[in-house]
């Protein structure tokens, strides 16, 4: 064991110099930590529901009660359009993947405040830190996704072929939250009021995603533009990979995928602008 | 391949403090706002006060050699630099100039049990906090046994370490960072928490990691412990390189420097961070000599404390007293003792009045905290230093030589 090390000794070599400006996204060196992604992700799902009575099925009581109240207002009572679908499985169908969205949007940009302490006594790469915490919400997501399938069970509908791309969407879902986190995370280290307009980000953005809504109630070109809020196409595409609802959202899709890969390769960059002042002001 | 581990060249770290209220740092969005309105007049006004106010230099420009296998004491007051220093070193904060070249796998150990969460059970936290120090899991796997023999926690393994006291807490955490096996360690002072016995086993084990040949950057007041297991030590003094090289001379010259103290507590550098000044100072006045800060061992003397404003009736005091080496010496505090209280409640001088002060002559530090209602506002480490001097308390114009201990006993025999 002596031998090995002093073998691999002239291996490291770690140079510290002030930084500044743009800088690389060191991705080899995040792809070396690989393992406390795992670590961390498997703590925020292990300490979740700790001491909660109903524990885990908080993830599920979340989205599912939400259903029940559209239903009754907007299905029942507003008798809104559901693209030819019975109502709770139509508004479910979306609010699975909007409550992952959601709620790892809040815990990406919580996490870097609520890690301040590992960030001033311990180095490694603090993209680290919001990535796990969008990718724990992906247990949650499995949980209220279980209660999907018995409720597509129960009103008979069986996902067609194009269910092979629902990873797809989910993959979409999970970069918008984590591009917004990252540009919301790294300035909620500087301005604490980002903490505080979070809420209301989700809020506002539910309804302006057709979550009680179908996107037919806008025409082309409207609803083309309308996908350029990524949860557009999520959320079409949810429903179109598994209740076979329309045709394939393709031209949403498209614009839905561009606005979150922007926003999620310019918030990886704004964050490791901001990363060096993190230790020092978080 | 040269046989440096570490190369420092003009390190400097600026910090930007005293922007906004409270914590210094972080901005609301209103002050951001407010400033960037603000931006257009600043070029009427334009002569750098502005920078000077907000900035202070943690670290100005350091630099040093280490070689491979030395293991290197920092010493120096609070607030020279030293924890800026390990900061840099570790990459958790930016140099504002200035370079660092680390050849080796670097691993650090600023405080005991970062990431260690409390819902979570020894075991699992063994992992967690393994990985979050750099450690790959088949390296965990490996020496887990080892590392729950040292913590000797096997029987409470499964249980979360919220139930654990808080003995257990430092030895499980220092049982993981300390099977590491970096080859450059960076350890702040982190052996202050812990029982004896097991600070014991930490030094230890620290002698051993440097016996095998790795480097080691130790920081710690424990002069003690520094000169027990560093061959070479820094000094810094203000955030600059003062002295560098062989242990015993740079701890001399350390002792020497921190004599010249006479400053008030206001702006003290010895204050925990974060912490406003609510004590503005303390002395000790002996009842013979009445020299302040000087008092004759054995003699009966008063540390009077200054407040900056009035005291609540639930305000309490401790003050700590130190050899030069670290080691504690005795603790005084408001809740150990009975307190009198005179009936109004806005002095802002509080007197402890000792009977005997029967420490061998000598050079001794003074620690002291104020809180209310279990809050500490106030913390000062080495806010004051007296000396103590010889007299004939034990009737014979003899005392006992400091190097036995601090304590001078009254004491007879009989035959």
């Amino acid at each position: 064991m002596q031998l090995a090390k002093t073998d691999q000794l002239p291996d490291i070599h770690i140079h510290i110099e002030p930084s500044r400006g743009w800088i690389s996204l060191k991705l080899r060196e995040l792809w070396a930590y690989r393992e406390l992604f795992y670590f961390l992700t498997w703590r925020d799902v292990k300490v979740r529901y700790k001491q909660t009575v109903l524990g885990a099925a908080w993830a599920i009581i979340q989205p599912f009660f939400t259903m029940v109240v559209f239903s009754l207002f907007f299905g029942k009572l507003a008798k809104m359009p559901s693209d030819g679908i019975p109502y709770p499985i139509f508004s479910y169908a979306a609010l699975v993947p909007w409550t992952f969205f959601a709620n790892g949007l809040t815990s990406a940009t919580n996490s870097l405040v609520n890690s301040a302490n590992l960030i001033q006594k311990v180095y490694f790469p603090r993209l680290v830190i919001p990535i796990s915490a969008v990718l724990s919400g992906v247990v949650d997501f499995a949980l209220a996704f279980l209660v999907l399938l018995g409720m597509m069970l129960f009103y008979g509908i069986h996902p067609t072929s194009a269910v092979v791309w629902l990873p797809l969407f989910l993959l979409l879902a999970l970069i918008t939250a984590l591009g917004v986190g990252l540009w919301l995370t790294a300035l909620n280290v500087q301005f604490r009021d980002v903490r505080y307009v979070v809420p209301f980000v989700v809020n506002f953005w539910m309804f302006a995603s057709p979550v009680a809504y179908s996107s037919r109630l806008l025409d082309e070109p409207w609803r083309t533009l309308y996908g350029l809020n990524p949860m557009v196409g999520v959320l079409d595409g949810f429903r179109w990979a598994l209740l076979g609802v329309n045709d394939a959202p393709g031209p949403i899709v498209y614009a839905s995928s561009l606005a979150a890969v922007l926003i999620f390769i310019s918030g990886l960059y704004y964050f490791r602008r901001m990363e060096k002042t993190f230790a020092d002001i978080v | 391949m040269s046989d440096i581990a570490i190369r420092a060249a003009n390190l400097s770290k600026l910090y930007h403090i005293g922007r906004g209220q409270g914590k210094a740092g972080y901005r609301t969005l209103r002050e951001s706002m407010v400033d960037w309105a603000k931006a257009p007049l600043r070029w009427f006004s334009r002569d750098g006060r502005q920078a000077a106010d907000d900035t202070i230099w943690a670290l100005r420009d350091v630099s040093f050699e280490v070689k491979r296998g030395e293991v290197v004491g920092i010493i120096g007051r609070n607030g020279a630099g030293k924890s800026t220093l390990l900061k840099i070193l570790s990459r958790i904060t930016d140099p504002t100039e200035g370079t660092v070249d680390l050849y080796g796998r670097v691993g650090s150990l600023l405080e005991v049990g970062t990431g260690f969460h409390p819902e979570l059970t020894g075991r699992e936290n063994i992992y967690l906090n393994g990985a979050i120090l750099g450690m790959k899991r088949t390296e965990i796997i490996r020496k887990f046994d080892e590392i729950v023999d040292f913590a000797e926690i096997e029987k409470f393994l499964d249980t979360p370490v919220k139930h654990y006291s808080s003995g257990m807490y430092v030895r499980l955490a220092f049982a993981v960072a300390a099977h590491l096996d970096p080859e450059i360690l960076l350890v702040d002072e982190v052996l202050a928490v812990g029982d004896v016995e097991f600070q014991k086993k930490c030094l230890g084990k620290m002698g051993e990691v440097a016996r095998e040949g790795r480097t080691v950057l130790f920081v710690s007041h424990n002069m003690g412990a520094i000169m027990s297991l560093c061959r070479i030590g820094i000094l810094l003094q203000e955030g600059g390189l003062s002295q560098f090289g062989p242990i015993d001379q740079v701890v001399q010259s350390y002792i020497n420097v921190s004599d010249d103290r006479n400053l008030t507590l206001l702006s003290h550098p010895g204050r925990k961070v974060n912490l406003k000044p609510h004590l503005s100072s303390i002395l000790i006045v002996g009842q013979t000599t009445k020299f302040e800060n000087v008092i004759q061992c054995g003699d009966a003397c008063q540390f009077i404390i200054e407040t900056v404003a009035p005291v609540s009736r639930r305000a309490e005091f401790s003050i700590g007293i130190y050899d030069l080496m670290g080691t504690p010496i005795s603790h005084l505090s408001t809740g150990l003792a009975e307190v009198h209280q005179s009936k109004d409640h806005d002095s802002r001088r509080i007197i402890c009045q000792i009977e005997q002060l029967n420490l061998v002559p000598g050079n001794y530090y003074v620690n002291v905290a104020y809180s209310d209602s279990g809050t500490v506002l106030d913390h000062v480490i080495q806010a004051s230093r007296f000396q103590v001097i010889e007299s004939n308390y034990l009737g014979t114009g003899k005392l006992p030589p400091s190097l036995y201990g601090k304590v001078v006993l009254r004491h007879r025999w009989q035959y």
